[in-house]
């Protein structure tokens, strides 16, 4: 068996073999074997980096014909735009396995679906044909309904079926898209590389504008841009917080990661046609989501705008690469480069803010930053842990974040100067208002909601939320001080595909 | 004339097994008749055989052209008959020990056979018998039980059947009257000569009859009552069985006979948009999982009428019809299996935590309601794939658009019946969920197994749902 498709089905593998097993027999039974079957995953995952082989095109490729009479198979492959996305998602979900033993409610049926989800979310990414990459792509929304529905807290009924009426409209939409490059092909196939290498709807501009629309606008929808974000932050305000992390660090990736492996190699002239919209909605979501975040009383609500923000950046990213007329290809590489590296930075920063906003909810079921003050003197760990999350995620030179929006930033500037030099104020914007955030909370006297029934002191973090939090940093720093190891998998990857777009 | 009996084995075996049936039920005792059901389930099996040893073979016509042997006759077949099997399954514990229980067998045998042969009908007047055949022991069956809901749905269903039954015949008379014969092969070549006008209304009369029988809009008024009144096993068969001769017979007399200077495509195209939109939007606040159920089976024939519309246009059309009939047919008995296996309880409410007393039947509804929805990787999402890429292959972009609004839509009252049963922690005031017995959950089972087991096998089978549809 193909050891992708083995990372892919191994957690769906382990939650067919705990479905059996009885929930009385205790929590600890499905929170060890979660993390046993997360941990296993992630040394494979470790295990497939090492042996890859960054030359730019598809590894570790496997494909079986599953239903060849209307074009789908089951083919799967990496490359370096897939494999980092893969790991990322293989540390969190073992990050929210550490954080989530002893103390879940209804724990099998948790686990289970998480197990789930990561099968998922790890086949999306390894997908290389489009009705699979489609159906990862709506059952990641079923799954995260259910885990924001059952698990949330608040509003959490109405905020999930928001989130699931939503994405399922942009889910049905890119749908749409994909029939419309599969009618064109010929043979039809859904077929992403042989899509890719058919280049079916070079010379048609009506028909590639509107598949572009189509597909633009499911990506749109789950990524999220401005003015499709709405849905974004009651999930994330209401979802538990592991939740939120695979939301967040998961699942907003598949837009992202949806424009770089489908809409701009597929429809590489449509892309570069309307490659200044796609600007414009990246600097539009860069700006918004910053300003909004920096209204919000709720810490919670305001990383959910961040992520917009965060997310904007990654859309100028490729909006920039697709406008050719100006700009070297170098130029274009490097964004690109940026744009992957700054979803593996988001994933990991934003996964450890909002553990640590599950924190705050744990010890006193609160998210309101003003209500709480000076906590770094009783807890300097957690603490310390916010400071680095928030540093990296507002750009500090040596966290990963600095290293993906330089990158972002220099490759955009020379084919959109202008929309490049706005969103930079996304940066001071979001700078301001982590910094903010940081020192009403944690700086000053000491001062705790109150909340009935809470503990009179506030701890520290616990070892499993250490555990599962600062990983999460580690890894930011290593990527913000040794790029490289990243780098050298994503460039050659991202020079073929800009390649494609170019023809 | 080309008597060949053989080719006809699937409704013999109907035919003879209801004979039989009907004659061991009149002397059986109660507690036996049971085995009715098993002669029942056993006269499907051999034509279910029948039907897969003649697969793919030459498509012809037999009896004087009078009766298509082609994929849709066959695909027809298999559907039906393998409907009736789940169906007759779900029966046993439902009905318990009624006193009539082999009348219900071979009431549904019969129907079965009238249902294929609708399908297979390449002659008006076998078209008008098949009809007549597939409806009137529906009528019956609909009032099986005798009480005050199951008389009210079968005389509503018996006085809409009957009238459109008559506007059927009408539409037959005329087409018969311009084209000089009620033969297909021949009235291709008659029909466009004949007055357009004619045509067209000898057209549109003739599908009311056959839109009665899939329950699409505006012939839809009888599927709710129907659907809440009859037994749950009956309604489980009028929702999936009846439809897909109808469709097949729909699909079989537009795309080959219907001259092309009638615009038909736009007929469809509007009432298979009314069908999913006034379905959608009348399951929305409905209480009763039943009449959600039922409104439902009306929005999910007009998604299938996507396919007929563009049945000349697109060469996806004719696979696309036939593997949503069947994705839809498990999956709708499928989520009629979980109603019938907790007969008490008939308001969404009384799912309330499902999934903690029943985890696995809450798991058969999920499926099928999600199922339904048209999510991955269930049969109906492979349905609705094909469905809507035929659509936009043959020009009708706006009518998969609309149907993408309406699934969306649909996900909400689906949801609204899924949410309680999973998340919602049981109590309040509600009846205790109570099993009918471990067959029907059984069936349930399959059923549920059947859709999965089709949208992730869909490879193996839609090669075989392509070839020549006869006239």
């Amino acid at each position: 068996m193909n050891v992708l498709s083995l990372i892919v089905f191994l957690p769906l593998v382990a939650a067919a073999a705990l479905a059996p097993v009885p929930a009385r027999l205790g929590d600890r039974v499905f929170t060890w074997s979660w993390g046993a079957a997360a941990a296993a995953d992630l040394a494979l995952v470790v295990a497939m980096w090492i042996g890859f082989d960054a030359d730019g095109g598809i590894s570790y490729e496997q494909r079986l014909r599953w239903m060849p009479s209307v074009g789908i198979d089951y083919h799967v492959g990496i490359d370096g735009l897939a494999l980092p996305l893969v790991a990322v998602t293989a540390v969190l979900f073992l990050a929210c396995a550490i954080y989530s033993q002893r103390r879940l409610r209804r724990a099998k049926p948790f686990v289970l679906l998480f197990l789930c989800l990561q099968t998922v979310s790890l086949g999306l990414f390894t997908a290389l044909d489009l009705i699979l990459f489609f159906v990862y792509f709506d059952l990641s929304i079923v799954g995260m309904y259910f885990v924001i529905a059952a698990w949330g807290h608040g509003n959490a009924r109405k905020s999930a079926l928001k989130f699931f009426l939503y994405t399922f409209v942009g889910s049905l939409v890119l749908l749409l898209g994909f029939i419309g490059l599969y009618l064109a092909a010929e043979p039809h196939t859904f077929d992403i590389v042989e899509l890719a290498r058919a280049n079916p709807l070079a010379g048609r501009e009506t028909y590639g504008a509107v598949v572009l629309l189509a597909i633009g606008l499911g990506l749109a929808i789950k990524t999220p841009t401005v003015p499709f974000h709405t849905w974004l932050p009651p999930a994330h305000t209401d979802a538990p917080a592991t939740g939120s992390v695979i939301l967040a660090g998961v699942l907003l990736k598949m837009g992202t990661y949806g424009f770089v492996r489908i809409a701009m190699p597929l429809l590489p002239q449509s892309w570069r046609e309307y490659a200044w919209i796609v600007v414009i909605v990246g600097v539009v979501s860069v700006l918004y989501g910053a300003l909004v975040a920096l209204a919000q009383e709720d810490f919670k609500r305001m990383i959910a705008y961040t992520s917009v923000n965060h997310m904007g950046y990654v859309v100028l990213a490729v909006g920039a690469a697709g406008l050719i007329a100006e700009g070297d290809e170098q130029a274009r590489s490097l964004a690109v480069t940026g744009a992957v590296t700054q979803m593996v930075s988001h994933g990991l920063l934003t996964g450890a803010l909002f553990l640590i906003a599950g924190v705050l909810f744990d010890r006193r079921a609160s998210y309101d930053m003003g209500s709480y003050s000076g906590l770094a003197g009783r807890a300097p760990v957690l603490a310390g842990a916010t400071a680095l999350a928030a540093f990296g995620s507002l750009g500090l030179p040596g966290l990963s974040g600095f290293v993906a929006e330089f990158q972002i930033f220099t490759g955009s500037l020379a084919s959109a100067s202008v929309p490049t030099a706005l969103a930079l104020l996304g940066i001071l914007i979001t700078a301001g208002l982590l910094l903010r955030a940081f020192h009403r909370m944690f700086l000053g006297a000491e001062r705790l909601p109150d909340t009935p029934g809470s503990a009179r002191r506030f701890e520290d973090l616990r070892s499993r939320e250490i555990f599962s939090v600062l990983p999460l940093l580690v890894l930011a720093v290593v990527i913000g001080l040794l790029p490289r190891f990243l780098l050298d998998v994503v460039e050659p990857s991202v020079t073929s595909m800009i390649g494609v777009v170019g023809r | 004339m080309n008597a060949k009996l053989t080719a006809l084995v699937p409704e013999l075996a109907l035919a003879a097994g209801a004979v039989l049936g009907l004659l061991a039920g009149s002397w059986l005792p109660r507690a036996k008749q049971w085995s009715v059901g098993v002669l029942a389930a056993l006269a499907c099996v051999v034509g279910l055989v029948a039907t897969a040893s003649s697969w793919g073979g030459v498509p012809e016509t037999v009896f004087g052209g009078s009766y298509a042997l082609d994929v849709t006759t066959h695909t027809s077949r298999l559907l039906v008959l393998s409907g009736t099997v789940l169906v007759i399954w779900l029966a046993g514990e439902s009905l318990g020990n009624h006193p009539r229980k082999a009348e219900f067998y071979v009431l549904s045998l019969l129907a079965a056979l009238g249902t294929i042969v609708l399908a297979g009908a390449t002659d008006l007047l076998l078209l008008v018998a098949g009809y007549l055949l597939a409806s009137i022991p529906l009528y019956a069956l609909a009032g099986f039980r005798k009480d005050a809901p199951g008389t009210e749905a079968s005389l509503k269903y018996y006085l809409l059947g009957a009238l459109l039954g008559v506007t059927m015949l009408t539409g037959v008379t005329l087409l018969y009257g311009v084209g000089r014969t009620t033969r297909y092969v021949v009235l291709v070549r008659t029909l466009p000569e004949a007055p357009h006008s004619i045509v067209a209304a000898g057209t549109v009369l003739l599908l009311a009859g056959l839109l009665f029988k899939i329950g699409a809009v505006p012939t839809h008024f009888w599927v709710p009552d129907v659907t809440e009144g009859a037994a749950a096993p009956v309604a489980a068969f009028v929702t999936t069985v009846p439809k897909v001769g109808g469709l097949v017979a729909v699909y079989r007399l537009v795309s080959e006979v219907v001259p092309p200077t009638v615009n038909w495509p736009s007929l469809i195209a509007v009432l298979a948009s009314a069908s999913m939109t006034l379905g959608n939007l009348a399951a929305f606040f409905q209480e009763s999982v039943r009449r959600l159920l039922a409104y439902s089976t009306i929005s999910q024939v007009g998604y299938i009428m996507l396919a007929v519309t563009v049945a000349t246009r697109s060469e996806l059309a004719l696979p696309a019809l036939l593997f949503y009939t069947g994705g839809y047919v498990v999956t709708n008995i499928a989520a009629f299996a979980v109603v019938s296996e907790f007969p008490g309880a008939t308001r969404i409410a009384d799912y309330r935590g499902m999934a903690r007393s029943h985890p696995a039947l809450a798991g058969v509804l999920v499926l099928s309601l999600l199922g339904l929805v048209g999510t991955p990787p269930t049969a109906v999402f492979l349905g609705k794939l094909e469905v809507f890429s035929a659509a936009v292959d043959g020009g009708y972009t706006w009518l998969a658009v609309l149907a993408v609004v309406n699934t969306v839509i649909s996900l909400f009252y689906y949801l609204r019946w899924m949410v309680p049963a999973l998340l919602a922690v049981p109590g309040g005031e509600h009846v205790p969920l109570v099993r009918a017995g471990r067959w029907t959950a059984a069936c349930a089972y399959t059923a549920a197994c059947g859709s999965l087991g089709l949208g992730l096998g869909g490879g193996l089978v839609l090669p075989g749902l392509t070839g020549t549809v006869l006239p």
